[in-house]
């Protein structure tokens, strides 16, 4: 038989807020255990949630991206169950009147082809603390520096039909909420968490078949591991004539399989309610207007004027445009150094990326900053180096404070332009090889690039090559 | 010196009568020589007391007064968190939990000059109508020692009705300031909720809580709501909006004033005793120019079964950060964490508590949530609205406190329902969020009889005038035990 994969996303994504959503402590990853948690996050008598309005702000610029609605009446409710590294023995959440509703997220597929995603909703929630397991006999440690932690939970309709598609559908939203600042997006510390619904029913049909929830999946690479493995076993239970059960499963990366956590029948009843510590947040015009206005250009809006008006081309446009301070860092080096916006994408695509690569950072904290870099492409705009005297003045200004005038004029990598001290050049080169001029007269013409490096070699690199070609071409063939 | 009013022996301390350290040391002494029979207190702090004091008067003799209630003594019901002193909440949970902060209630008191002598008793996690449910042993009534003080602010109530200090500070959910204070003759507002801010109080029923003051006069809550009252950035539910002066208004004449008086309030359930001193009571207040009309509160009735879904439901949320995991009660040797669960609330927690968390629990289950909560949620918003058609017609509406005056210890223990009934006057205003005064107006068998005052919301300065211009010319609320 042949089956049909379904699949729908909640994706958990971290707010970038200084503090927590109810709380003034600090979100700060990786400080000692229970060193910021304050009295509202350790739950104590008495103690009161205020909401983070910088969280509320993030959701709302979440749901402008993705073009959703915005709940301008939104609550939040309270999720009921004990736990550890829960300290109120509640969640705070929201559940009938979410923050975001409905709304639409492009993907582009493999094969070019844009596919629309369903946005659900999104809503606003405190992250619970840590049980943390090792280092503790017969006892668990609980670490509640995450509790408070504001999240995102996005939720998307279960519109994806393929591993595959549900990674694309993943990091389009990571792309996003990386591009409008509002999460870091790093999996690994689990700012950016992926829980997947898996179904499948016999092609055709309308109906959904019972879905497992596969949960604790922190790369995107063991997303679409994970949703395979899945979707194998369910295909295996049912060509077997058994049933799926509704169950929460864990993904293990080690062993690549899923198993069962907790089944539908265990599940706990939440009683959610309204939460009467908090008031309902009004989301006013005016505020949206203001997160409007001060939205950048996503990245798809930026990526086809890339493509219009540049001309660059599609897959270069994609590289400027796969993160915010990418296309920023390209578009301030365009507009400064005044050259075309090949040669700047060019050399940000090649060179800066290659070295970036090799050690191991991001562009944001690229020892060239934007300004730097766009010095040395003015300089290979307008002739005073040649490329390969820019990677060498690079290679200085990599290491050091200097900009890129202060390297060529120091190291005196200037090019030279003059064609009268390029032809006395060429007409030593031409004087002393007699044999291989001869040669290429005779109709082996491969011999020009001899005669450039002897030129090159001569001017140590610094002969505008294309002078140097030019004048070459002319003595050798009169 | 226990005779005068908080207003009176602030004077007494300007004019130099006697210091802050005599003042407090007479009540200490008071309480040390009565809580016994009425335990009402469960922490003295004495020395924190004596020692706060002394500054006081130091600074009182450098011409420095921190503020309106400089030196004079008060008490905190055991359900405000104190910084540094022990906060139980009435509850072995919390038996030997002290809070590293205190309520913003405490801090502001203390900021006005106001020293605390210690703690009061109160039924357990303040869910009660008879302080028989704390964990530290019932508190018997000034009045009567045979009877119940009322709850679940009983401490507070037999402390300043016996005079083991002048005022003290409450919380009412469904009428725990109201009606203990009715109870043992003393004066109880419960203000507007969002009022009176709500950090630091332990939480019990979140959109009914709200704290107070209890004194022995209206001027003297008055004095106290004036350092209470106020806008906390820490608590999102309180209001911002200017505070009133609740002081400067009492002395306003009441001539004219309309006063309803709901027909479902004087009906067959309410003892003949109370109904006879109301009856006394309006007859005074139309002396001072109050012009009463009969009004309808048509869903009266309903106000009891909503209440006890509603603060059980917010209070089996609420309570469930008790879980013996960071702090209060834990059992010895949990097996598991189920176990540490199970057996740190099982022993943690009083029947009544128990009983209030299962049936919220049930009424916020799947399956159950539209049926109870959500139905009394909506009955709340007809109650809201019966008394907003009643303020378009009158200025405030008088009742009874409570059914009957104060009952005997074990008289209602064994039925529930039948305790619960005891707050059927004070209920709906906790529903509806108003403010509500409960002031003596009378006796019966000997015992204290409140008369209760509903205002519109944040008029808790005309209700504390009414009260005010009572108080001058009557004197239920100078009585003393015997």
């Amino acid at each position: 038989m042949q089956w049909e994969t379904v699949i729908g996303l909640e994706i958990h994504a971290q707010l970038a807020t200084q503090s927590k959503i109810f709380s003034a402590s600090s979100t700060q990853y990786g400080a000692e255990p229970n060193t910021q948690a304050n009295a509202v996050d350790l739950g104590m008598p008495g103690v009161l949630p205020v909401l983070n309005q910088e969280a509320v702000r993030m959701a709302v610029k979440f749901a402008l991206a993705t073009n959703a609605e915005i709940g301008k009446r939104n609550v939040f409710s309270r999720k009921n169950y004990f736990y550890p590294d829960l300290p109120k023995g509640y969640q705070i959440s929201q559940m009938s009147l979410p923050i975001v509703g409905a709304g639409v997220v492009p993907i582009e597929l493999e094969d070019g082809v844009v596919k629309n995603v369903g946005l659900t909703r999104a809503h606003l929630e405190e992250d619970a603390g840590k049980s943390v397991h090792e280092e503790f006999h017969d006892a668990t440690g609980v670490d509640l520096n995450r509790a408070g932690t504001p999240l995102l939970e996005i939720v998307s309709e279960p519109d994806m039909r393929s591993a595959k598609e549900a990674v694309a559908y993943a990091k389009k939203i990571h792309s996003i909420v990386r591009y409008i600042e509002i999460c870091d997006g790093n999996m690994q510390e689990g700012s950016f968490r992926c829980d997947a619904n898996v179904s499948i029913r016999p092609a055709g049909d309308d109906k959904l078949g019972t879905r497992s929830e596969i949960k604790n999946v922190n790369s995107f690479r063991f997303l679409e591991r994970a949703i395979n493995f899945e979707v194998e076993r369910q295909i295996d239970i049912l060509e077997a004539g058994g049933e799926v059960v509704q169950e929460t499963r864990l993904y293990d990366a080690d062993k690549d399989e899923t198993r069962s956590m907790r089944s539908k029948e265990e599940a706990n009843d939440y009683r959610y309610f309204p939460d009467p510590d908090l008031l309902p947040v009004q989301v006013e015009d005016e505020l949206i207007e203001s997160i409007r206005s001060t939205l950048p250009e996503l990245s798809d809006a930026r990526r086809a004027r890339f493509i219009s008006e540049l001309e660059l081309s599609e897959y270069d446009a994609g590289v400027m445009t796969s993160d915010r301070y990418t296309a920023d860092y390209f578009e301030a080096v365009l507009q400064k150094s005044g050259a075309s916006a090949k040669l700047a994408c060019t050399w940000i695509s090649g060179e800066l990326f290659s070295r970036l690569n090799k050690e191991g950072i991001e562009l944001n904290a690229s020892p060239v900053d934007a300004d730097r870099f766009s010095q040395l492409v003015a300089r290979l705009h307008d002739n005073t180096i040649s490329g390969k005297i820019a990677k060498e003045v690079l290679d200085k200004m990599w290491s050091g404070d200097a900009t890129a005038d202060q390297v060529i004029e120091q190291e005196g990598l200037k090019q030279i332009s003059d064609s009268s001290e390029i032809e006395k050049m060429v007409d030593d080169v031409i004087a002393a090889n007699p044999d291989q001029v001869a040669e290429f007269r005779s109709g082996k013409e491969k011999l020009l690039a001899f005669f450039v490096g002897q030129v090159m070699k001569a001017s140590r690199g610094k002969a505008n090559p294309g002078e140097l070609n030019k004048l070459l071409q002319e003595k050798l063939k009169s | 010196m226990h005779t005068l009013t908080l207003a009176e022996m602030r004077s007494a301390l300007e004019s130099g009568d006697f210091s802050s350290v005599e003042l407090c040391r007479h009540y200490i002494d008071r309480i040390k020589s009565q809580n016994e029979a009425l335990n009402a207190f469960v922490s003295i702090t004495e020395e924190q007391a004596m020692e706060a004091a002394r500054v006081a008067d130091q600074k009182r003799a450098s011409g420095n007064l921190d503020g309106a209630l400089h030196g004079l003594p008060i008490g905190h019901k055991d359900i405000f968190c104190t910084d540094g002193v022990r906060t139980t909440c009435g509850s072995r949970m919390l038996e030997e939990f002290v809070p590293p902060y205190n309520a913003t209630v405490v801090e502001k008191l203390k900021a006005a000059g106001a020293i605390c002598l210690g703690k009061t008793n109160m039924d357990e996690f303040a869910m009660g109508s008879s302080n028989e449910n704390s964990y530290f042993g019932a508190v018997r009534n000034p009045w009567d020692n045979d009877r119940v003080p009322g709850g679940s602010s009983g401490g507070s109530a037999a402390a300043v009705g016996g005079r083991l200090v002048p005022a003290c500070t409450g919380t009412d959910t469904g009428g725990s300031i109201r009606q203990p204070a009715a109870f043992c003759g003393i004066t109880g507002l419960k203000p507007t909720y969002g009022r009176v801010s709500r950090y630091g109080m332990i939480a019990f029923a979140s959109s009914l809580d709200q704290g107070g003051p209890m004194a022995v006069t209206a001027e003297d809550c008055a004095l106290l709501l004036n350092e209470m009252a106020g806008f906390d950035e820490r608590d999102s539910t309180s209001i911002e909006r200017d505070k009133d002066d609740y002081v400067s208004s009492l002395g306003n004449s009441i001539d004219g004033v309309k006063i309803g008086l709901p027909k479902q309030y004087f009906d067959a359930g309410l003892d003949s005793s109370i109904a006879t001193a109301l009856q006394v009571a309006i007859a005074e207040l139309e002396k001072l120019g109050a012009k009463f009309v009969d009004i309808d509160l048509a869903n009266q009735h309903l106000s009891v079964p909503a209440y006890y879904i509603v603060a059980p439901a917010e209070c089996s949320s609420n309570l469930a950060r008790f879980d013996g995991v960071r702090y209060g009660h834990r059992c010895d040797d949990p097996k598991d964490l189920e176990d540490l669960y199970k057996r740190s609330r099982a022993e943690g927690f009083g029947r009544e508590v128990k009983r209030r968390i299962l049936v919220g629990t049930y009424a916020l289950s799947a399956g159950y949530y539209d049926a109870y909560y959500l139905k009394a949620q909506k009955i709340r918003s007809l109650i809201s609205r019966d008394f907003s058609q009643a303020f378009e017609s009158v200025d405030f509406i008088l009742g009874p406190t409570t059914p009957s005056p104060a009952f005997k210890l074990g008289e209602k223990t064994g039925d529930p329902v039948e305790m619960y009934l005891n707050d059927i006057y004070t209920i709906p205003a906790n529903l509806a969020g108003l403010p509500g005064i409960s002031v003596p107006c009378g006796e019966a068998e000997g015992l204290p009889v409140g008369m209760q005052l509903v205002g519109n919301y944040f008029d808790e300065a005309r209700l504390l005038n009414v009260a005010h211009q009572y108080q001058a010319v009557t004197d239920w609320h100078t009585r003393l035990p015997e």
